[in-house]
């Protein structure tokens, strides 16, 4: 019952682990890596006008679904001006009201967008278009060329090719000059494709957006062909044919609505420029699961003063070298000194450096024990002796630390507070173990000791490791699990089969 | 070359792991530990039990009566000095005689030459709990020292032979006796270089030995053959055992017996976390003989009957036992 027991509580220490991991790291986007960075731009547009007599609204088309970007933030810089946000039929508008304002003025709306390629948001299915009404004789001439592409197409996506194709042809027929004679511009192009999708009832829209490159001022929003296959909206190039989006190409706002109206205004101008920078993913995670408003972020250790983050990073290791010391000791067999001291020791090379970690401990062990041994001559009790020892300890740290800096080597100096205290007890307990079971046993569980140290300290020295337990602490609940796993294991250790090995023959 | 996970396994070879969680975990209930790690307290069960065991001269168990010691020890040749709370004999000093030059001198087993003035520092480290498995306050035993039977003389450097009897829900399943050496520094743990020689338990004959993880045939320092010793009183040592569970509680404990030329078999110590080298001293497995017992297990066996049962299952096949390729160069 017991071993169910335990297998249920790993079985679902693991799930939570591993579901609460999947979620940070695919939904809010926690980096696996340590200073992910994620190319991002700020799109700032600039509207000019002149103000008229009586109250003003400005509403400004600004994106809403964003494929291949996510959103960071967005703010507006206006004085005066009542600012707020509405969805609108081509996505989203932003709106600046005043009561009245004098001469000219300018008024901001700044976006943070980041590249997440990811990021689908396809809008929902849309209804089959009513066919336009088209006067004659356009009428006819649309009609010819809705057959005409539709003999040679299958699909809606191959009929919108199609279209493209004919209608870019550098030597276009007569109906297509008769359908193209009033479009001046690209989008004026895609307006009248539209119109003719509609007409073949393919429901299509015209997209504008802008591509986005390192920096720009004066970027001029670019018009694409957007049809909707009775499954997913599908982007095509108006002037090529070709399927698919521009590289970096943030849709601002969709249908044929014009970007912005004003009323009770005129002269307007509106200007856009980008800015690329890079962000760190980690920021990008906490805005977003402050967007999503996942407790997850509150919750996490990001939330803590850089401070208290920085111990929590150490401190956070301390289960990995615990699962080592497990394995070690119950898988492997090895002997070594107290339950957890190797694991101290480990965390004590953290602040030396393993070589020279090493080398000062060995040292101090070994002239601690010596002094410990003089000690013992002396006849003291147990705990005067361990003070003794420990006062020892700290003169021959300092006496490392000034000799190490007078021969030029700053390492030494590193030794801090905390390595003090283990070594004074490695000695205490290697020095008992050395007189009652003799320095053979004393050397192997000291070796043992240092054996485990030096491996667990090159695990929970992996900075991704570190960096992936202090963004994902849930995938402690997974070292719990494996430890809780090896709690009931009852195979033989490793080292015991060399010790059983006169057994094993027959 | 090391053997397989599966063909130690077949041997029935009882590992670590399975020891702590299988058989300590499950049938020594940690409230019952005091009865067998605080030997001051083993010592008092036994007697009401009326098992046999080495009288006691003296327990010390504050630093103020450590100078009680020398009144304690007045008048007596050889005594043994132990923690009550040790383990693995950690902290014992056998006192096997004072010497003729020097009043307060005492003469260790291992012939060392020892002052009171010694002594009374090192019953203080035990006092102030060096020894003690919790590191907290503990005491110093001062009790009779064994004068070991004659039979194991040409085995033993110095110090006492003792017997380990493991015993398992009652039944003794195993037994050893460790021979202590010159490296064991008399004492008699496997640990510290002790021989632990395999024995028959259906007829308290001596089998192989082993000396760390190796078969060995001979005592290291004497060269005596270890084999074929016929333990004595053999029934009663099963007997006694077969009480531990009784006494303890507990369902996995290691008996540690003596044998004294004049007072017979004398149980020593407990041990509810008894060692695993007994099975390359016996070349058994305990895993198979514990599943046996629990096979054939009956609460209403009283210890007389476990004792039979265990004589009557457990039979050395000599042959297996004691084949040519094992014996040690």
């Amino acid at each position: 019952m017991t071993k169910n027991t335990v297998w249920v509580l790993a079985a679902i220490l693991t799930v939570v682990g591993t579901l609460m991991f999947l979620y940070k790291w695919l939904v809010l986007g926690f980096p696996l890596y340590e200073k992910q960075e994620i190319p991002a731009w700020t799109v700032e547009t600039t509207i000019r006008f002149d103000s008229g007599p009586g109250s003003i609204k400005v509403n400004l088309q600004i994106p809403n679904l964003t494929p291949g970007f996510g959103k960071l933030d967005h703010y507006s810089v206006s004085k005066n001006f009542g600012f707020g946000v509405n969805y609108a039929g081509g996505g989203r508008e932003a709106q600046w009201t005043v009561r009245r304002a004098d001469g000219q003025q300018t008024l901001y709306y700044r976006i943070v967008v980041y590249e997440d390629k990811g990021s689908q948001q396809s809008d929902t299915t849309p209804p089959f278009p009513i066919p336009p009404l088209i006067n004659e004789p356009l009428r006819t001439a649309v009609e010819v060329l809705v057959a005409e592409v539709r003999e040679h197409s299958a699909d809606p996506a191959s009929f919108t090719a199609e279209l493209l194709r004919l209608i870019n042809n550098p030597s276009p027929n007569s109906n297509i000059e008769l359908i193209l004679a009033d479009a001046r511009s690209s989008a004026d192009l895609v307006q009248t494709m539209t119109t003719i999708l509609a007409f073949a009832r393919i429901p299509a829209r015209m997209i504008r957006g802008l591509v986005l490159q390192e920096q720009q001022r004066d970027v001029t929003p670019v018009p694409w062909l957007e049809i909707h296959d009775g499954d997913r909206w599908r982007y095509f190039n108006p002037t090529s044919g070709d399927e698919g989006l521009p590289e970096n190409y943030l849709i601002w706002w969709r249908g044929s609505d014009p970007l912005i109206q004003v009323e009770g205004g005129s002269n307007v101008v509106v200007s856009f420029a980008a800015q690329k920078n890079y962000l760190d993913a980690m920021a990008i995670a906490e805005k977003r699961a402050e967007i999503e408003q996942s407790p997850l972020f509150d919750f996490s250790l990001y939330s803590l003063p850089i401070q208290t983050q920085s111990v929590y990073s150490v401190i956070l290791m301390i289960p990995i070298g615990a699962l080592i010391m497990v394995l070690m000791r119950n898988v492997v067999g090895v002997d070594a000194f107290g339950t957890f001291m190797p694991v101290l020791i480990a965390l004590a090379f953290r602040e030396t450096q393993l070589f020279w970690g090493m080398v000062l401990f060995v040292l101090l062990v070994a002239m601690g024990l010596s002094i410990r041994f003089l000690l013992e001559r002396l006849r003291l009790l147990l705990v005067p002796r361990l003070a003794s020892v420990l006062i020892v300890v700290v003169l021959l740290m300092m006496l490392v630390s000034i000799l190490s800096h007078k021969l030029g080597m700053e390492t030494g100096l590193s030794v801090a507070l905390f390595p003090m205290v283990i070594i004074a007890m490695t000695i205490e307990r290697m020095s008992v173990v050395w007189e009652e079971r003799g320095p053979g046993e004393a050397m192997r569980a000291g070796v043992g000791s240092l054996v485990v140290a030096i491996v667990a300290y090159l695990a929970m020295d992996v900075n991704w490791l570190e960096h992936l337990i202090f963004a994902f602490p849930e995938l402690l609940l997974l070292v719990l699990a494996s430890v809780i796993l090896l709690g009931r294991y009852t195979g033989y250790r490793f080292t015991e089969l060399g010790r059983f090995k006169a057994m094993g023959r027959d | 070359m090391l053997p397989s996970v599966k063909r130690l396994r077949n041997a029935g070879v009882l590992g670590l792991n399975e020891r702590n969680s299988e058989l300590i975990m499950r049938l020594n209930p940690r409230r019952f530990f005091p009865r067998v790690d605080d030997k001051v307290l083993t010592k008092k069960l036994a007697i009401e039990a009326g098992m046999a065991v080495p009288e006691l001269y003296g327990v010390i168990d504050n630093q103020g009566d450590v100078r009680k010691f020398a009144q304690i020890v007045e008048g007596r040749e050889s005594f043994v000095i132990k923690p009550a709370q040790g383990s693995g004999g950690d902290g014992i000093i056998v006192i096997a005689s004072r010497t003729r030059r020097r009043r307060d001198s005492f003469r260790t087993a291992g012939g060392l030459l020892i002052t009171q003035e010694e002594l009374e520092h090192h019953i203080s480290n035990i006092v102030s709990g060096q020894y003690s498995l919790s590191g907290g306050k503990d005491a110093a035993l001062i009790e009779y020292c064994v004068q070991f039977d004659p039979l194991f003389e040409q085995v033993s450097y110095q110090g006492v032979p003792d017997i380990r009897v493991i015993v398992y829900r009652g039944y003794p399943i195993m037994a050893m006796v460790r021979l202590p050496t010159r490296s064991s520094d008399g004492k008699a743990n496997l640990h510290q270089g002790a021989v632990g020689v395999g024995i028959d338990m259906s007829t308290g004959v001596t089998l192989k030995g082993v000396l760390g993880n190796d078969v060995v045939d001979e005592h290291p320092d004497t060269g005596a053959s270890i084999a074929g010793l016929r333990i004595p009183q053999w029934d009663f040592i099963l007997q006694s055992s077969a009480r531990a569970l009784e006494v303890t509680g507990l369902g996995y404990v290691g008996v540690d017996m003596v044998i004294d030329r004049n007072l017979g078999p004398l149980i020593l110590e407990m041990n509810a976390r008894p060692g695993l080298n007994i099975q390359i001293a016996n070349g058994v497995g305990l895993a198979g003989r514990v599943a046996r017992i629990d096979e054939i297990y009956n609460a209403g066996d009283d210890t007389a009957t476990r004792a039979r049962i265990s004589r009557r299952e457990f039979t050395a096949d000599r042959q297996e036992s004691l084949p040519l390729g094992d014996v040690a160069a």
